[in-house]
């Protein structure tokens, strides 16, 4: 199986190529026999998820940008002519909308997946590191690739979140006008914002190599954050979690496809279909759902440059997670108080989705300030003093002994002795 | 498992609250309408498409525009080609320059779009104390509550409560956000005779004009359903056979 | 022990068939769905509906007089249609077909003879060729010439001498009236 030189029809050709530029036997070893923790959970789908809706959104959005015109004159016009002439446009663009959320929801998951299994720990933490800078990268794509329709919620959002950055001491205001190319969010903003966004989902394709590059040093973390210790605790990943990640896909497709068939602007804002107006202002100004909990975070605190630093903050706080989190065993299921309080981060999580959805008034302001206070005591204290403080539950011996007890209990009905492993 | 059961349910729960909220005046909550296009096998209703066209051309086009129509799309609604014809050169459209240097107007073409009543905003403005009639292209879409809301508006108009402070110029309406706008009732009993015969009393016109104006946001709905059903039939039996497959790979796994 | 193993083997091989089958269906049901995935993207790329409307052109020829030519723009290029003198039409149907370097017969370049369409681009590199207007060179032949390299049309739109390699093309169009073209 370690054999560089696949036979069979074609091989020729490949062999000749593989033995110059040892690309196809690098794949092979990487895709076909990469050794996996068989006790991969369904937790463990949202990456090859992720994978594929980068390479969604990258194909559905160079095809829309050949019809799209970057010129504030025009931009909301050529988006409607995508939606209404060109073949198949109305589905392009629904398409490319509707995964951009997709995209959010699939790595809002795997990452909470990184933080309740420990996968963030020792020697992974760069590989969190280079999926934080991925998230970095998504977020500032996402919040560009918004302001391109040159609705009413993109012209106004990329003036809130561009004057965010006036909270800067003595140099603010200039680095606005940097950005903004003019004195307000103008055409020059949006040409600069097309080319950027074009720009770093590349960065991001580069971006993810590097995370599957680390990944692949030490493999895959697992459910029970135990190491594998030999071939008897590990499976090929080809066939058995490609067509895994197969089956899970078409369920994800499912969900992609109810969204962007019959409810393809349910996650959106009905303003941006308004065209953009700089002398009016939306009631409501609201991200997309996938930045709510940072712009509420944002307008809890009262002071605008602590808020900006916050919100900021609160994902910058991600990088240091590894070193935060003092637990000596990895995955929550053998850690009996924090695997309480990480469902307490999730519903703070969402609770700052709500404040973030709806305007600041009454109790929409105190949730805010008691949830963005409660997300940084989860990171700042709570993790190191439960992992110092709480008693984790004995580790099985390994990943292999652990689904042979599960499945002989399953097959025999009994909690038999473990069959003692040649 | 429970865990993410009741994170999910949570989620819903969260967002699907209603606030309380501190306004003085409160929008009733939009009455729901019967719409054909409404729910995953929902179409347009031809008829009441057409009749909403009329509705817009003989009511609304005095003061609204709706810049992204074309009049070819109108064959879409149902008209044959050659009515598609007459109702495109029905209208004077702007050409030109001509080989003197000028502007000028001509009979519009299928290709042309329709045109608005008037050259600009500014001009627009003029002609209604200040206020901009918005292009009602997609409006249907371009408001919270949809058709629903359009419906609402038009069918709201009533006098003010008692004590309601109406400003000069404005009228009460139920459903517009603040509770006036500065468009007076636009329908009436009567104010456009069907060619189908149609009694036009003010909810059917408002019906249809809103129909109409759905399918002028949404064209492409009736394909995008179709097409969606097409792709989840194909992506169950996908999920199906690839479960089918997963399980008998990973039988030999243990 | 032995029908055990015998079982097993008979299992195994059903199973193995079974699983392949299995295999050879989820392989094809990805096959369509990436097929059919594939082809609104490439389609989008076709032109779209507003390009399209104008591919077609009405043109009023009642105002173009015998012996005057008119330019008409038609999916971004031009045609030239020629209300052509007698002189013209029996040149035109007089030359020896054989003769051509496009052989054409003038008989099937136009649909009533006093009318030739044709677009005015020229088959060597695209050039448009002069003839149109009043004082234009419509060289030798009464024609047009295309002043980019010196290629000669008849008048009928046939070339007859220059690099060119082809006549210039008759878009495919119709009386819609007596004076009413439609063209594409």
């Amino acid at each position: 199986m370690a054999d560089i030189h696949p036979a069979g029809t074609g091989s020729r050709i490949i062999r000749w190529i593989d033995y110059r530029l040892p690309f196809v036997g690098m794949l092979q070893h990487e895709l076909y026999e990469y050794p996996t923790p068989r006790n991969l959970s369904y937790w463990w789908n949202f990456g090859s998820l992720a994978g594929i809706m980068l390479v969604v959104l990258i194909v559905t959005g160079i095809v829309l940008a050949m019809q799209y015109t970057p010129h504030a004159d025009y931009a909301f016009d050529s988006v409607e002519r995508i939606m209404r002439d060109v073949n198949f446009g109305w589905m392009l663009r629904y398409a490319h909308m509707n995964g951009a959320s997709m995209f959010f929801a699939i790595v809002y998951i795997h990452l909470f997946r990184g933080l309740y299994y420990g996968s963030y720990k020792q020697p992974r933490e760069l590989l969190w590191i280079l999926g934080v800078v991925i998230l970095v990268l998504m977020i500032a794509t996402a919040f560009m690739g918004y302001v391109l329709p040159w609705g009413q919620m993109s012209y106004w959002a990329a003036t809130v979140i561009t004057n965010l950055f006036s909270a800067i001491p003595w140099v603010g205001q200039s680095i606005v006008t940097l950005l903004w190319g003019g004195f307000t969010v103008g055409n020059p903003t949006l040409n600069r914002f097309y080319a950027l966004h074009y720009l770093l989902p590349f960065v991001i394709v580069a971006v993810v190599l590097l995370h599957l590059i680390a990944l692949h040093r030490f493999g895959s973390n697992n459910p029970l954050g135990i190491d594998v210790k030999g071939p008897q605790d590990s499976l090929p990943f080809h066939p058995y979690f490609t067509i895994k990640d197969l089956f899970g896909l078409s369920v994800f497709l499912l969900i992609y496809a109810f969204f962007v068939f019959y409810a393809p602007n349910f996650l959106g804002s009905s303003d941006n279909y308004i065209p953009a107006n700089p002398m009016q202002t939306p009631n409501h100004i609201v991200p997309e759902w996938y930045l709510l909990p940072y712009y509420a975070i944002l307008r809890s605190v009262p002071n605008k440059l602590l808020g900006v630093i916050m919100a900021f903050g609160s994902i910058f706080l991600l990088f240091i997670v590894p070193w935060l989190d003092t637990s000596p065993v990895r995955s929550a299921r053998f850690r009996p108080i924090y695997k309480w309080v990480f469902w307490l981060l999730v519903i703070d999580v969402i609770a700052l989705g709500w404040v973030g959805a709806n305007p600041p008034e009454g109790l929409v302001v105190t949730v805010g300030q008691i949830a963005t206070f409660y997300y940084f005591v989860h990171f700042l204290i709570l993790f190191p003093v439960i992992g110092k403080v709480e008693q984790p539950r004995p580790l099985p011996v390994s990943i292999g002994t652990a689904v042979l007890r599960h499945s002989e209990g399953a097959q025999l009905g009994t909690a038999g002795a473990p069959m003692v492993k040649p | 498992m429970l865990n993410l059961l009741s994170a999910a349910l949570l989620i819903a729960a969260v967002f699907a609250a209603p606030l309380p909220s501190n306004a003085a005046e409160e929008t009733p909550p939009l009455p729901r309408q019967e719409w054909s296009f409404f729910g995953i096998f929902g179409t347009y209703d031809r008829a009441s498409a057409q009749r909403g066209f009329q509705v817009y051309k003989e009511v609304c086009s005095a003061c609204h525009p709706v810049k992204h129509l074309f009049s070819r799309d109108l064959a879409e609604l149902g008209y044959s080609e050659d009515e598609v014809k007459a109702i495109a050169a029905s209208y004077q459209v702007t050409d030109g320059p001509n080989d003197q240097g000028e502007m000028y107007q001509r009979p519009g073409r299928p290709s042309d779009p329709i045109p608005g009543p008037f050259p600009n905003d500014q001009a627009a403005r003029v002609a209604n104390n200040g206020a901009l009639p918005p292009d009602l292209s997609m409006i249907a879409k371009a408001r919270d509550g949809g058709p629903d809301f359009v419906f609402g508006l038009l069918t709201g108009y009533k006098d003010p409560p008692p004590g309601f402070k109406l400003l000069t110029g404005m009228s009460y309406n139920e459903y517009f956000p603040g509770q006036q706008i500065a468009m007076p009732p636009p329908l009436s009993d009567g104010a456009v005779t069907f060619a189908d015969g149609t009694p036009a009393t003010v909810p059917q016109m408002a019906h249809d004009v809103v129909t109409f104006l759905t399918w002028a946001a949404e064209p492409n709905l009736e394909p995008r359903h179709r097409t969606g059903f097409k792709v989840m039939l194909f992506l169950v039996i996908a999920a199906g056979i690839f479960y089918a497959a997963k399980r008998k790979i990973w039988s030999t796994a243990h | 022990m032995a029908d055990l193993a015998h079982q097993n083997v008979t299992g195994a091989h059903s199973g193995e068939t079974r699983r392949d089958f299995l295999i050879l269906t989820a392989s094809a049901i990805g096959a369509v769905g990436v097929a059919a995935t594939i082809w609104p993207f490439i389609d989008s790329l076709n032109p779209a509906r507003d390009t399209l409307a104008l591919a077609t052109s009405e043109v009023d020829i009642g105002p173009v007089q015998v012996g005057q030519r008119l330019t008409v723009a038609w999916r971004g290029k031009p045609v030239f249609i020629d209300h052509r003198t007698p002189e013209e039409i029996k040149a035109a149907e007089g030359v020896d077909v054989s003769s051509l370097r496009d052989p054409q017969a003038d008989s099937a370049r136009v649909k009533k003879p006093e009318w030739l369409v044709i677009i005015g681009v020229c088959t060597h590199l695209g050039c448009i060729p002069l003839g149109q207007k009043a004082g234009d060179d419509r060289g030798p032949y009464g024609g047009w010439f295309c002043p980019c390299h010196g290629s000669i049309y008849d008048t009928s739109g046939r070339i007859r001498q220059g690099p060119a390699p082809l006549n210039l093309v008759v878009p495919p169009y119709e009386f819609t009236g007596d004076t009413m073209i439609k063209i594409g």
